[in-house]
């Protein structure tokens, strides 16, 4: 009897990333709708780094535009079933 | 003296007719102009729906304007802005160099096929 344990299949991880890093974004437009839209939540709210990977520089940048978004009515501050 | 970038983006009340809402626009352009701003470009959206109401109503005219300016004159739009019954909302956001840089490509509608080819060739 081998006392060698079973390796344990692992899914595999993948490591999120910045797509701003990535690719090269340097300006978030507030004027791009469905650009943002990744960004939030069906309800409208901005969804977390830990669950888009954005970098800290970027959620910032991220937050402004969604934030001025709503200011002007391309975005709604409350939502119900936006995607 | 250094003139500052600045983008505004107002909302014209929908009650307006076409010809009423291009002189409540046209105001505004003079207002910039006699305020030896510089208008480097101007976009006019149309009537778009809002994703809120605002002032009970649930579309509005939007127009953008990109221009330069000195930072002491942005107050006076924003008080301008303000009286003026016939705007429902205003941003005027002031833009970094990436920003320029973003709205000139903007203008172009974003070259990047061009880039593609470019790194094809080399």
């Amino acid at each position: 009897m081998t006392l060698v344990n079973e390796s344990v299949q692992k899914t595999e991880i993948r490591k999120k990333y910045c797509r701003f890093k990535k690719s090269g974004i340097k300006y978030i437009d507030y004027k791009d709708p469905n650009f943002l839209l990744k960004f939030i939540n069906e309800q409208g709210k901005i969804l977390p780094r830990r669950l888009t990977g954005t970098s800290q520089k970027y959620q910032r940048k991220v937050a402004q535009a969604v934030k001025r978004a709503r200011h002007i009515g391309i975005l709604p501050y409350v939502a119900d079933g936006l995607k | 003296m250094a003139l500052n970038n600045y983008e505004t983006v107002f909302i014209v009340t929908p009650v307006l007719s076409e010809a009423q809402m291009k002189d409540t626009v046209q105001k505004f352009k003079e207002l910039m102009q006699n305020n030896k701003a510089e208008i480097v470009h101007e976009e006019n959206w149309g009537l778009k729906s809002l994703a809120y109401e605002i002032k009970g109503k649930s579309t509005g005219f939007y127009t953008l304007v990109e221009f330069k300016s000195e930072p002491t004159f942005i107050a006076t739009l924003e008080t301008e802005f303000k009286r003026d019954e016939r705007i429902m909302r205003f941003l005027t956001v002031s833009l970094d160099k990436h920003a320029v840089a973003y709205n000139e490509r903007r203008r172009k509608g974003f070259p990047k096929i061009e880039k593609t080819k470019k790194a094809v060739a080399a």
